[in-house]
């Protein structure tokens, strides 16, 4: 085969025209990689050099081995074979390249060899039937959120030229097609020319289009976060984009536009007033137009708009389900942070933290109010101010002063009583965690309850906490610096049973399902102590489509539970979750481990007329009423 | 002519208003027991007329002024203060209303005398007076002794029944005080709240709603249950503030008195100012989330729970009940 | 234009009040403060003014349990000054407070004159008197009560005021300035600043502090019994489940005809 950058065009050999090809796109894709640098720099300092062997792991699972691509197999394995073929393939131009600027390297090209044309070819089949298969799935199949752009359709279609004109040329080599030589070799060459044009010009247009995401995600990848549920560091917020760090502006240019994000957001699904995607779509439009040159000065809160920033429930499902590791909830709450700091809330929230700031809980209730579910219990609860515990029970908000949620409480009290649990409660000393508080961008009160719940820990002795919230779990855990002292009750009966400190007496079993809080499972991982529990009570869980990290939010978190619905016309997220657990064959209970679960859980059952055909019952009811002898509670 | 008992007429859109004459049956007792004369102090221009029905007292003393037309309180206590500085009176009873609420302000201020506040019971013992006053929004009662010099006291609506009106009085006194022609202050128009909106005072079924329904949104189980009824929804002052209903849909001092067949207070504390709004609804069901709320001292019925969660299950009900 | 607002704090009746063991008065053992309602409205309407014409607010109030709370909460707000008066006792009353601040106000260097003073109109523990109109009458200004939104011309030296009367009925009002309003409400509800200004506030240290300087004497009330009201009567309780509840009230409107 001719070499094709020794061929002559107008009388100019091959390799001047590939100099200078090269070195304008190599220019315009240096140019404009500058550009977006420069406008990240300008971005806030955030380190995410730490723990690197972890980072490179991190790297080799989900970007070599694209691991969040297979929550749908088909795909993950399409992708995957697109992915290593475009490695493949960058490397054998690479080869190229150098080979075609320096025609006097004592080098062959890539295809002289065997063990390199063999993969190649066999791995560009496989990759034409993936961009087939891909081609189908977003122009038939349409599933819902996956932005259809024209860059979208233009990237197919490049890659697929790709492999098209390298199978071509390879084949005219191979002499399939009973082609004259001459032919054959015209062939060769043109094809050559066309995939090597083709690819410097992708290289010139990548930094303009999604496919940014071809460079930007392995290293968004590599610096994500080990924290991902963990907030921004104290900061009075952000709206422009000087005041966002270089990370989370980086979000922007690694979103591959999939649409998984938006499609597990209970934000959106309800009233699409919240779109994650769009979200990182407007952060990258921030960032490139700076690097356009345009206005720097844009407000993000302006792009997505308030009520969008105040719709996220902090559930963590974008977070867990994006491919690249995108960040979404730090920028909501930066925005949130802005809000607050200009005091644009809305009235529920100025409320409730006007009153938390006073009195140390959401409701808005004297602190001596707090221990008040005690007193219908048949023993005294100890108080941990007053006498070492092995047990300090953090009780938490909803859980004390919700008259729905304080026969849940008491049952859990007389659980552990009964299994001989030394516990005890900090009585009214007690304020709320802080967790709803952060999320919704109050640092400074969530600063001041954290310092006073530290000083009240401080003065009691405890072996371990254990919380029936679990937002208040989450903080005290990983905002507090609590770690391994902390546990939630489901992980604590779970305990006491398997080492048969509670004798439980399964009463003809039944089937159920469990719902996962977010702050329990999502972010804490905490799936199978209560399904443990519930195994040990006899029953049989019954599994939701959504389930583990897949779980669906209930819609209380980030603040949500205080704020006006919007859902008007939209159907809410407990309403959606009932719906799914009431439609599980044979099913008429959902088991819920959070308070806040169980409060909205009930009033969707209202809501979607299922009360009286489905209930919502917490783990807590279930283990009392196998404990044996007690009275259901009703709510 | 020192130490008689005085009551302060209060005039709205020009005529005597109800609290007025409790004032008259109160101060007529008091007068009574100390046995001192009452008389009412009535200001105006061209409203002498309106003496006619002040019967109870003894005697009328008219003021007759120009800037006494649509009287400021600013003026109205300078018009009394002169009065009393010459007369004396052992006590004047003022009402406890939104009308005559800077004359209860400015009136002891001028006479450097100390008004009682929110007081509920009036009586004489052993020959001196002994208030009853209602404070920290009805959380406690304080008993206090008036003691022999000037008082003004501000006298809760609701205290005493009524007195007739229409009786003459004995004696109609024109009294002349030297006040400013320019007060300082003057009346542009009074702006009435929206028209088009649901008339709350004609309603016989109310479904009132306070902060304990938590949020905007939930108005409409409140909505549901007054329509399933027949009613209209109102509510308490916290509600009219956040904007979640018009003001023309307020209960209480700086709303409407009403008196339906029905009242449904739901999230409502029972905070005095709103009592006075509605004790007297022939029957009251209360929802609150706190046993101890003042609103269950005067209802006939009350509920410990969730407000929303209890309109929301008593539409229910009455709708099947309907039918 | 100058803008003087007086706050005061008040037992905070969200805990559960006691009576104290000489019978006449507050139990103070978990007795908090809390910053009087309607003044927080007139510091509301004072910041909206601030907001729309060139003036400077000054905030003064007397020392109470938790008062610097309140200061440093205006300063996050956007007030140029917080002043604390101390040595008037917490238990008072209106007459003694007012008179102590007309008496102490004179005295502060740039309080007054101001071209319009602020006040809550009420307060829970107003038993013998009205702050406001009683100090409005000391100084000498002109007052109106019940304000719920204020428009200020200052060029005229003239404010537009809305009073509230019964059933919604609003005053328009015209008012000389200098004056005194006594606020009942505001077009909007007081206005939400973040812990963390507020905190940087108490770190600035800019409460200044001055003493009361003492009027002529006011004698108290002579209070002779504080308790808890006698119910006359009391609700008879429906118990049991929300769905029970709703049956049982249904049963009751049937038997009055009013289903």
């Amino acid at each position: 085969m001719p070499d094709p950058t020794t061929s002559t065009l107008l009388g100019i050999p091959g390799f001047v025209f590939l100099w200078a090809l090269t070195a304008t796109a190599f220019a315009l894709f240096g140019w404009r990689v500058y550009r977006i640098l420069r406008a990240l720099a300008r971005g806030r300092a955030e380190p995410r050099w730490d723990r690197l062997l972890s980072r490179v792991w991190n790297v080799v699972v989900n970007v070599a081995g694209q691991r969040r691509m297979f929550d749908n197999p088909g795909v993950g394995l399409a992708h995957l074979v697109i992915f290593w073929a475009f490695l493949f393939y960058a490397a054998s131009f690479a080869w190229n390249l150098l080979r075609g600027l320096l025609p006097f390297l004592p080098v062959p090209y890539a295809d002289a060899f065997v063990w390199v044309t063999v993969p190649m070819v066999l791995l560009s089949a496989a990759t034409l039937v993936a961009l087939a298969g891909a081609a189908i799935r977003r122009y038939a199949v349409r599933p819902p959120r996956l932005a259809q752009s024209r860059d979208a359709g233009l990237i197919l279609a490049l890659i697929s030229l790709l492999v098209v004109t390298y199978l071509a040329g390879q084949g005219a080599k191979a002499g399939v097609g009973g082609l004259s030589s001459s032919s054959a070799d015209s062939v060769y060459v043109a094809m050559w020319w066309v995939h090597m044009v083709t690819v410097l010009a992708f290289l010139a247009y990548l930094p303009y289009s999604k496919h940014l995401h071809l460079l930007a995600s392995p290293f968004n990848v590599f610096t994500a976060s080990f924290d991902p549920g963990g907030m921004p560091a104290p900061s009075e917020g952000a709206a422009h984009l000087p005041e966002f760090t270089w990370r989370q502006l980086f979000n922007g240019l690694s979103c591959a536009e999939c649409g998984r994000c938006d499609r597990s957001c209970p934000a959106f699904a309800t009233n699409q007033v919240l779109s994650p995607q769009d979200l990182i779509h407007d952060v990258k439009l921030m960032v490139l137009g700076a690097a356009s040159g345009r206005d720097g000065n844009g407000s993000l809160i302006d792009a997505v708009g308030a009520q969008a920033v105040w719709a996220c429930t902090t559930c963590m499902a974008c977070m867990a389900r994006c491919p690249v590791f995108n960040e979404h909830i730090p920028l909501i709450v930066q925005m949130r942070r802005q809000l607050i700091g200009q005091g644009e809330v809305g009235t529920g929230v100025q409320d409730m933290l006007m009153g938390m700031t006073r009195y140390g809980n959401s409701f808005g209730q004297s602190p001596r109010n707090r221990p008040k579910w005690t007193r219908d219990l048949e023993f005294e609860v100890k108080d941990a101010r007053q006498e070492p515990v092995e047990y300090l029970w953090y009780v938490g908000d909803y859980a004390s002063f919700d008259p729905r949620v304080q026969a849940v409480t008491r049952a859990a009290a007389r659980i552990f009583q009964r299994a001989g649990l030394d516990f005890g409660i900090l009585y009214d000393s007690e304020q709320n965690a802080g967790n709803d508080v952060r999320r919704l961008g109050e640092e400074g009160l969530f600063e001041m309850l954290r310092d006073k719940n530290l000083a009240s820990l401080e003065s009691a002795k405890f072996e371990a906490i254990v919380t029936t919230d679990p937002h208040t779990y989450h903080a005290l855990k990983r905002e507090y610096g609590l770690n391994g002292k902390v546990r939630h009750y489901t992980e604590v009966i779970d305990g006491l049973i398997s080492s048969s400190r509670l004798p439980v007496s399964p009463n003809g079993g039944g089937r159920v399902t469990y719902h996962d809080p977010c702050y329990l499972g999502r972010y804490n991982g905490v799936y199978e102590a209560p399904r443990r529990v519930l195994g040990g009570l006899g029953l049989d869980v019954v599994e939701m489509a959504r389930n583990r990290s897949f779980a669906y939010c209930c819609g209380a978190g980030g603040g949500r539970i205080w704020m006006e619905d919007a859902a008007a016309g939209g159907e809410r997220p407990a309403e959606s979750r009932v719906r799914e657990a009431a439609g599980l064959q044979g099913v008429g209970t959902m088991v819920v481990a959070c308070p806040k679960d169980l409060v909205m859980f009930s009033d969707a059952l209202k809501t979607t007329g299922l009360e009286g055909t489905f209930e919502v019952r917490d783990i807590a009811e279930l283990v009392e009423e196998a404990m044996g002898a007690t009275q259901r509670s009703g709510i | 002519m020192a130490g008689n008992v005085w009551i302060v007429a209060e005039q709205w859109k020009g005529a005597v208003s109800d609290a007025t004459y409790e004032l008259l049956a109160l101060g007529r007792g008091l007068a009574d027991s100390l046995g001192v004369r009452l008389e009412a102090v009535l200001l105006g221009h061209g409203a002498r007329g309106l003496a006619e029905s002040l019967g109870p007292a003894d005697a009328v003393l008219y003021v007759d002024h120009p800037t006494l037309a649509d009287a400021t309180g600013l003026q109205a206590s300078r018009a009394v203060a002169a009065l009393a500085a010459t007369r004396q009176p052992r006590a004047i009873l003022v009402p406890s209303t939104n009308v005559s609420w800077d004359l209860l302000g400015l009136l002891p201020a001028r006479l450097g005398v100390p008004l009682i506040n929110f007081c509920r019971e009036v009586q004489v013992v052993d020959g001196a007076l002994q208030v009853r006053s209602l404070l920290y929004g009805g959380k406690m009662t304080v008993t206090v002794a008036a003691g022999a010099g000037p008082v003004v006291l501000a006298i809760l609506p609701g205290t005493v029944t009524a007195a007739a009106r229409g009786v003459a009085p004995a004696a109609v006194d024109d009294v002349s005080v030297d006040l400013p022609d320019d007060p300082g202050v003057r009346l542009i128009e009074y702006e009435e709240p929206e028209a088009g909106d649901v008339d709350i005072t004609q309603q016989d079924v109310l479904v009132a709603v306070g902060r304990g329904i938590s949020s905007e949104s939930n108005l409409e189980v409140a909505e549901d249950l007054a329509t399933a009824l027949g009613g209209a929804v109102c509510g308490s002052r916290p509600v009219i503030d956040q904007g979640w209903l018009p003001l023309g849909r307020q209960v209480g001092k700086s709303g409407v008195t009403v008196k339906p067949r029905l009242y449904v207070a739901a999230g409502i504390s029972g905070a005095p100012e709103h009592l006075e709004g509605m004790k007297d609804a022939e029957l009251i069901i209360a929802v609150n989330t706190d046993a101890g709320a003042p609103i269950f001292s005067v209802a006939h019925y009350g509920i410990v729970d969730d407000a929303t969660d209890v309109l929301e299950a008593m539409a229910a009900a009455v709708r099947k009940r309907k039918g | 234009m100058r803008i003087l607002v007086l706050m005061k704090m008040v037992p905070d009746i969200v805990e559960e009040l006691e009576v104290a063991g000489d019978g006449t008065s507050l139990d103070r053992e978990y007795l908090r403060f809390i910053v009087n309602e309607r003044d927080d409205y007139a510091l509301e309407q004072a910041l909206l003014l601030k907001d729309r014409l060139q003036a400077t607010v000054t905030v003064v109030a007397p020392a109470a349990p938790e008062v610097d709370d309140i200061l440093n909460t205006a300063l996050a707000k956007g007030v140029d000054r917080v002043i604390r008066v101390s040595g008037i006792p917490a238990t008072s009353g209106a007459r003694a407070t007012a008179s102590a601040l007309a008496a102490t106000l004179p005295g502060i260097p740039g309080a007054l004159p101001a071209d319009l003073v602020l006040s809550g109109c009420q307060a829970i523990d107003d038993l013998d008197g009205f702050t406001a109109p009683i100090l409005a009458t000391a100084l000498g200004l002109p007052y109106l009560g019940l304000v719920s939104r204020i428009t200020v011309d200052p060029g005229a030296g003239k404010a537009i005021v809305g009073k509230e009367y019964p059933a919604g009925v609003t005053g328009r009002f015209e008012v000389v300035l200098p004056a005194f309003l006594g606020v009942q409400g505001c077009e909007k509800p007081p206005r939400y600043v973040p812990v963390a200004k507020v905190r940087a506030a108490m770190a600035s240290g800019r409460i200044e502090e001055v003493a009361a300087v003492s009027g002529p004497s006011v004698p108290p009330l002579d209070v002779t019994a504080m308790g808890k009201p006698q119910e006359t009567g009391h609700a008879e309780m429906l118990g049991g489940s929300v769905r029970d509840v709703a049956e049982r009230v249904a049963d009751i409107l049937a038997a009055r005809g009013l289903l």
